[in-house]
Order: structure tokens, then C-alpha cells, then sequence
């Protein structure tokens, strides 16, 4: 019976497409409010106009991310449904109400502050506006503690009963506060603070090299690479202890993770690359560090990691995709510690704003924050699987009943969509950041802020921005 | 008395969704007049009259998509497999629309490509809330909890009928509310399309009606079984009153009078389904204590709700207050 399956592989692939689409937005989002929020604070501080100049900059590429974040969300809502009725069916009544304060908190925010921060400008006092600004900044860490809190509880359950086959909630805090959800909460937000940082990096990188000097781009760059090596040594603590939580209540998704298919007596060795093999249960051409990986994983010298074996076939996530998505993610994160000492170094000697091949380094990397938040995510979910909710729910059994027809069709008019869509904003977002902080007329700017003095009541992030997109 | 939660939610999610059908049919509305206007600043203008708005317009979908979800999960897990299709496409289409919307203020050389898309996004997001609406009446097949229709089980003469219909209906809404904002030579003609939709919307209602009451026997039981028919007939009568009402306002009467009227054809259409398939929340066999979440959910998504709706809506009654009156060209305000 092939079709079942076929339509499993589709709903999925739609899911990880249109939520690798969305998630780039709010990761954006939550980065740039916190960012905004910081260079408002300073120019309330020091008076100095180079900081109140980034921040209308940076607002019209927040108030663009924003809108595509809200309008990539709204597909996420209706999917649940759609293409996983027997999630919403089991599940619903946990994640549905998660996912419900989520929605009313982005609502309560974009009804209230957010005009306030984007076109109210000139109506409200400076430390008024300011309040906004932060109020905004906290409401998307805000929308990130719900998701997340769903998220988690799908990796750790608990707080429930099942009744009847489906899921009865008992203890919401317990619910909320499940044994991931801190790590999950610490993790993401910091992805989201080095997201912004590696894009601001890059985007006054680019202006550096092509000999702009002007000091919002100095500034920018500065504070930036400062931002990446402070936010990513923490990044890699916080990542380790989400990796130990995850031994602990997912010991199936370190063992892909690591391509470990043995559980090796008195240390276990540290895979650094390899293929794993999920029919030959084995990983091919494996270059491995004896003890390393009861370091890494146990934080001993002859820690007992469980190998993949342990686990019925059935029970196991795909560790080729695991293995190459974590490594990935890693990866990225050792080039940004690199990037930030080496811009430490840089800075010591005076040299931050004068060295090419540094800023080369810096324009390249400034994706790859989002490389590792991605890699990151396809980390986590993918090694769940085959779960949907752990040991809860199987992913198999959370599909909706339709047909490979249906699910393929839907997948094909979505990604001619957002390429079409998200392609375009974000296009618009880089032909943005292209301008640059010091060009163009900052009075023109502060009137694009200030709006008409109706205009606090704006819902449209995207007004915020008025340059043209096609010329 | 006790307090009954699903009967609560089901109130709340009605409103919601009314409150939807309200705000946002008159600025899809929009883009469904657009074809017929193109003179000079013409399309601005239109699109300036729900500027500030229509963004907020749209909450009413997700906030009542998500607390179906978080309230009656069985429906949303069952509604949403039977129309999957034409949800895809409304979700398509509102993407499509709503970022046209923004980028054809940025856009110079491809503005015409916007337009484009925001006319068709209009029509396709239009088209499959009626479908949607349609297939709704017709019924859902539910076995176990799941749904076991089948692919193309919505597609119908009457859901398509029903498509067709919410176009006319919204374009009519459209069309009352940009005669309320506007003047001048745009609003005369405006005023001249009146006539032929609330004839064509009047016969709709009227098609549409008829094919539920012959097509459901069990619709029919509730609106004609014992004395019924004395408490409901309100509602046809009202209804045929508000056309007859849009109709003649193409000649004369106050510039608001014809979006009044429309805004109320659509409280009466609305609270004829409801009167149709009221406790059922998935006709014809899933009625809304079936559907519910556990206790313990609708509390807690409650709590929320209770302290969040009634901001989000004195916010949006708010803003309409201090964006009512006339758009008039060089109103640059807030585009």
C-alpha cells in the first residue's frame, strides 16, 4: 500500500518547506526588535544622532520582515488542520490553545505598540516611543515563548493524560514548563540575536567594501561583530546543555545526531564526519575521536552514550539527515566564533575598518545565521521523528486522510507561491539594506516615521518602508 | 444554570467569524471592482479607503482559525481535510493580495503585474470562502471522528454556486462602502453598479435558499418544522427589505446608506446559517459539544480570550472612528 506513505513524505515535505520559509521572518523579527530597542536605548542615552540614524534604517527592514512573518504565519495555522488532522485531533487540545495565545499576543502587540514604534514618531514623547519599541521587542520574544512551548512539549510531553485516545491536559504549567522548553526558549532567542547580528555584520561589511565610511556603518559593523562574540561562546553553553536535556528524554536523536549505532563500553568515541548508513546500520567512512564523544555528550571521560541499535527500527529518526544538519549547524557556529575573535583581534589593533579580506569573511558569513538556525530546527524535528508528539503520537498516524494528489498539488502551488511571494520581500529586504544607513535624507526618513499624525493607528508594518522596489 | 463552555465558544468563534465576513468581504470586495477602474488615481484612492484597516481585517481569519483549533479541535481536524483545496487556494490568494496590497505602493515599472495579483487574489480568496461556506452546508461525512469524504467531495453546482455568490456579495459590499468614502465622478459611478449587483445578489439569496431548503431536509425541518417559521421569517423579510433598500440608494439617500444596509444583508445571511446548522458545528453529524476540546483547554484559552478580545475590539472600533469620513485624492496620509 503505497499511497499512504506517499502522502506522509508530501505532508512533510510541506511542512518543512513552508516552515523553514516562515520561521526565517520571525527569527528576524525578534533580532531586529531587540537590536532597535538597544540603539533607541543609546540614542536616549548618549544623544548621538548615528544611533537614532540605524535605527530608522533598520526599522523599515524590521517592519518588511515582519509583515512576511505575519503573513507566512498564517498558512503554519491552517496546516495543523489541513494536512494533520490527526495531530489536531489527538494533540489539538494542547497545542491549539498554545497556539491561540500565540496569535492573540502578536495581535495585542501589532493592535498596540507596534504603530506607535513605527509611525508614531513624531506623536509620542521620545521616552514614550521608546517604551513602544521595547514593549515590541519583548511581545516577539513573547510570541517565541508560546511556539516554543508547543514545540517542546511535542519533544517532551508532559502535564496530560490520554483519554478516549486523545490528549486531556491536566496541569498547564507543567504543560508550558516541560523539561525542554527552558533550553529550547534560551537556544532560539540567542539564534535569533546572532541571525541579526551576522546579517547587520554582513550588510556593513558590503558597505565597508565598497568604500563607504560613514560612521552608522562603522558603528554598525562594530557593534555587530561585538554582538557575535559575545552572543555565540554563550550560544555554544547554552547549545551543550540542550544537548545534554536531549540525551536525557530523547537519547534516539543524540544517537543519530552522532551516527552511533553501538553503545560503546568505557568511552564513546565522537563521529566528526562519516555517512550513516541507515540500512547497513552503520556509519561509512567515519573519522572518529576515541572519548570525545563522552565528553561532549556526558561530560565525563568514559560516559555511556546509547547507540542507535538500542532502538527498534522503528523507532529511529533518519541519522544521514540528523548528522549532516547538526554538523552543519556546528560548523557555522565555530566560523562566528572565528569571525568574533577575530574581529576582537582586529579591534585591539585598530584595524576593524581597514582590513578587505576581513570584511570579505564578514559579507559571506552574513547568512549564516540563518544556515544555523535552519540546520538547527531540521535537527531538532527531524530527529523526533517518527514521532509527532515523543512517544506520544506517531507522525504516521497524525496525517490527514487525503491523497497523494491532493498533498502533492498543494506542495506545488505552495512553493510557486512563496518563491514568488517571499522571494519578492526578500529582495526588498536586501535592496534595503543595498541603500545603507548614511544615504539619502535623514529629515526624509524622520517624516516616513512620523507619518500623518493619524498614522500611530497603522496595522501595516510594511508601510513603514517607502522606497521603490523596481528601480 | 451552568455555565455550558462549548456554547460560550461557539458564541465567540460566531462573532469572530462574522466579525471576518464583515471587515474583510468589503475590502476584498475591493479587489473585485478593481477591473472596472483604472483612471488616473482611481485605484489609489480605492485602496486608500482601507489602508489602515485592512490589515487588522484579516485578524478575524487567523484569531478564528486558531481558537477552532484550541477549542474544537475535531472540527478544525475534520472541516479543514473535506476543503482542502479550496483552503490552499484562499490561503494562497490572501498571501498573494495582501503583499500586492504593500508592494504595488513601492512598485513603479511592475505595477500593473500587482494589480494583477491583487485582483486575482481578491477573486480566488473570495471564491473559496464560498465554496468553503457551501460545502459546510452540504455536510461532511464523518466516520470515527475522522473526516471519509472524499478529494473532490466539495466541489458541487451548489458550492461553486455558493463561490460565485460570496463574489457578488462581496463585491456589493465593495461597492456600498467605497460609496460611502468617496465622491465626486468615481462615486457616481460607483453608485450605478449598485442596481445591477443587489439584483443579482437578491437573486443569489434567493437561488441559494431555495436549493439548501429543497437540497437538506433537515435545514428545511428547522426553518419550516412547527411554528418556526413565525420566529425566522424575520430574516428573509429583513433581507429582501435591505435590498430593496441598496437597490433605490443608487439613486438618491445618504452616501453610508447602501453599506449599512449591505453590512446588515450580511448579519441576516449569517444568522440564517447559523439558524441552519446551530448546534451543529460541522453539519450534519458533528454538533459542537462532540467537537470540544476537554474542559481544561477551553478554561485556559479562555482566560486569554476574555482579556484580549475586548482590547483587540475597542482597538479596531478606535481606529475606525479616527479613519472615518471622505478619502479624497492627495490624502497621501497613509499610503
Amino acid at each position: 500500500m503505497p499511497e499512504p506513505n506517499d502522502v506522509l513524505v508530501l505532508a512533510r515535505l510541506q511542512f518543512a518547506f513552508t516552515i523553514s520559509a516562515h520561521i526565517i521572518f520571525p527569527a528576524i523579527s525578534i533580532g531586529l526588535a531587540s537590536y532597535l530597542a538597544v540603539l533607541e536605548g543609546l540614542w536616549l542615552r548618549t544623544g548621538k544622532s548615528v544611533y537614532r540614524e540605524l535605527y530608522f534604517f533598520w526599522s523599515k527592514i524590521f517592519a518588511v520582515g515582519f509583515g512576511m512573518g505575519v503573513v507566512s504565519g498564517v498558512v503554519m495555522a491552517y496546516e495543523f488542520g489541513a494536512n494533520w488532522s490527526g495531530f489536531s485531533r489527538v494533540a489539538g487540545s494542547v497545542n491549539g490553545p498554545l497556539l491561540t495565545y500565540e496569535v492573540l499576543t502578536a495581535f495585542f502587540l501589532e493592535a498596540g505598540f507596534l504603530g506607535i514604534m513605527l509611525f508614531g514618531w513624531k506623536r509620542v514623547g521620545a521616552r514614550l516611543h521608546f517604551l513602544a519599541t521595547f514593549l515590541v521587542a519583548l511581545g516577539t520574544l513573547f510570541s517565541a515563548f508560546w511556539i516554543l512551548a508547543s514545540n517542546s512539549w511535542m519533544q517532551t510531553p508532559q502535564g496530560f493524560e490520554i483519554v478516549d485516545g486523545r490528549v486531556v491536559p491536566l496541569d498547564w504549567l507543567k504543560i508550558v514548563f516541560n523539561p525542554s522548553f527552558p533550553f529550547r526558549l534560551v537556544h532560539m532567542s540567542l539564534a535569533a540575536f546572532i541571525v541579526v547580528a551576522t546579517i547587520v555584520a554582513g550588510c556593513a561589511a558590503w558597505h565597508l567594501l565598497n568604500g563607504r565610511r560613514g560612521e552608522g556603518i562603522k558603528k554598525s559593523f562594530s557593534m555587530a561583530v561585538a554582538m557575535i562574540l559575545v552572543t555565540v561562546p554563550i550560544q555554544i553553553i547554552a547549545g551543550d546543555q540542550h544537548g545534554l536535556n536531549t540525551r536525557e528524554h530523547q537519547p534516539a536523536k543524540i544517537a543519530a545526531i552522532e551516527g552511533l549505532w553501538e553503545t560503546e563500553r568505557g568511552g564513546t568515541s565522537l563521529n566528526l564526519i562519516g555517512w550513516p548508513d541507515m540500512k547497513e546500520e552503520r556509519t561509512k567512512y567515519a573519522l572518529s575521536v576515541p572519548h570525545l564523544g563522552s565528553l561532549i555528550l556526558t561530560h565525563s571521560w568514559n560516559g555511556e552514550v546509547r547507540g542507535l541499535k538500542e532502538f527498534a527500527p522503528a523507532d529511529r529518526p533518519d541519522s544521514t539527515i540528523v548528522f549532516w544538519s547538526f554538523r552543519i549547524m556546528v560548523g557555522m557556529g565555530l566560523l562566528m566564533l572565528l569571525l568574533g575573535l577575530v574581529g576582537l583581534i582586529l579591534r585591539l589593533r585598530n584595524r576593524l575598518y581597514d582590513t578587505r579580506w576581513f570584511h570579505r569573511f564578514a559579507l559571506a558569513m552574513g547568512p549564516s545565521g540563518l544556515i544555523a538556525l535552519l540546520a538547527g530546527w531540521i535537527t531538532t524535528e527531524a530527529g523526533r521523528q517518527p514521532w509527532v508528539v515523543y512517544g506520544v503520537l506517531r507522525t504516521a498516524d497524525a496525517a490527514s486522510p487525503l491523497s497523494s494528489q491532493q498533498v502533492g498539488t498543494s506542495l506545488l502551488i505552495f512553493v510557486i507561491v512563496y518563491f514568488l511571494v517571499f522571494g519578492t520581500g526578500i529582495y526588498y529586504m536586501l535592496k534595503l539594506m543595498a541603500k545603507g544607513p548614511d544615504v539619502g535624507d535623514p529629515a526624509a526618513d524622520l517624516q516616513g516615521a512620523a507619518g500623518e499624525a493619524i498614522a500611530s493607528f497603522e496595522r501595516r508594518p510594511m508601510a513603514r518602508a517607502t522606497d521603490p522596489i523596481d528601480e | 444554570m451552568t455555565i455550558d463552555l462549548p456554547t460560550i465558544w461557539a458564541g465567540i468563534i460566531s462573532l469572530g467569524v462574522f466579525l471576518y465576513l464583515l471587515l474583510d468581504g468589503f475590502d476584498l470586495g475591493i479587489g473585485l471592482l478593481f477591473p472596472f477602474f483604472n483612471h488616473a488615481g482611481e485605484r489609489e484612492l480605492m485602496l486608500n479607503t482601507v489602508a489602515p484597516v485592512w490589515d487588522g481585517n484579516e485578524t478575524w481569519l487567523v484569531l478564528g482559525g486558531a481558537c477552532l483549533y484550541g477549542v474544537f479541535p475535531l472540527a478544525y481536524s475534520t472541516l479543514l481535510p473535506a476543503v482542502y483545496l479550496p483552503v490552499i487556494a484562499m490561503l494562497c490568494g490572501l498571501i498573494f493580495r495582501g503583499v500586492a496590497f504593500e508592494i504595488r505602493a513601492k512598485a513603479r515599472r511592475t505595477q500593473n503585474l500587482w494589480d494583477l495579483a491583487f485582483i486575482l487574489g481578491s477573486g480566488t480568496a473570495a471564491f473559496c470562502q464560498g465554496v468553503i461556506l457551501g460545502t459546510l452546508l452540504q455536510g461532511i461525512k464523518i466516520v470515527d471522528g475522522r473526516f471519509a469524504g472524499d478529494a473532490f467531495g466539495w466541489l458541487s453546482p451548489f458550492s461553486v454556486f455558493c463561490g460565485l455568490g460570496l463574489l457578488v456579495t462581496y463585491a456589493t459590499l465593495g461597492c456600498g462602502w467605497l460609496v460611502m468614502k468617496t465622491e465626486g465622478d468615481l462615486q457616481r459611478r460607483l453608485r450605478m453598479l449598485l442596481k445591477p449587483l443587489s439584483s443579482a445578489l437578491l437573486a443569489i439569496i434567493g437561488v441559494v435558499s431555495l436549493w439548501t431548503v429543497l437540497g437538506q431536509p433537515a435545514i428545511a425541518q428547522r426553518w419550516f418544522g412547527g411554528h418556526n417559521f413565525v420566529y425566522f421569517a424575520p430574516v428573509p423579510l429583513l433581507v429582501l427589505a435591505c435590498i430593496t433598500g441598496i437597490f433605490r440608494s443608487a439613486d438618491t439617500g445618504h452616501d453610508a446608506r447602501a453599506f449599512i444596509l449591505m453590512e446588515a444583508v450580511i448579519f441576516l445571511g449569517y444568522s440564517g446559517l447559523l439558524i441552519s446548522i446551530f448546534p451543529n458545528i460541522v453539519p450534519p453529524s458533528l454538533d459542537i459539544w462532540a467537537a470540544s476540546a476537554p474542559r481544561s483547554s477551553q478554561i485556559f484559552v479562555l482566560v486569554g480570550a476574555v482579556i484580549i478580545l475586548p482590547i483587540i475590539i475597542s482597538y479596531t472600533a478606535l481606529s475606525y472612528w479616527v479613519f472615518r469620513g471622505k478619502v479624497r485624492h492627495g490624502d497621501e496620509g497613509y499610503h
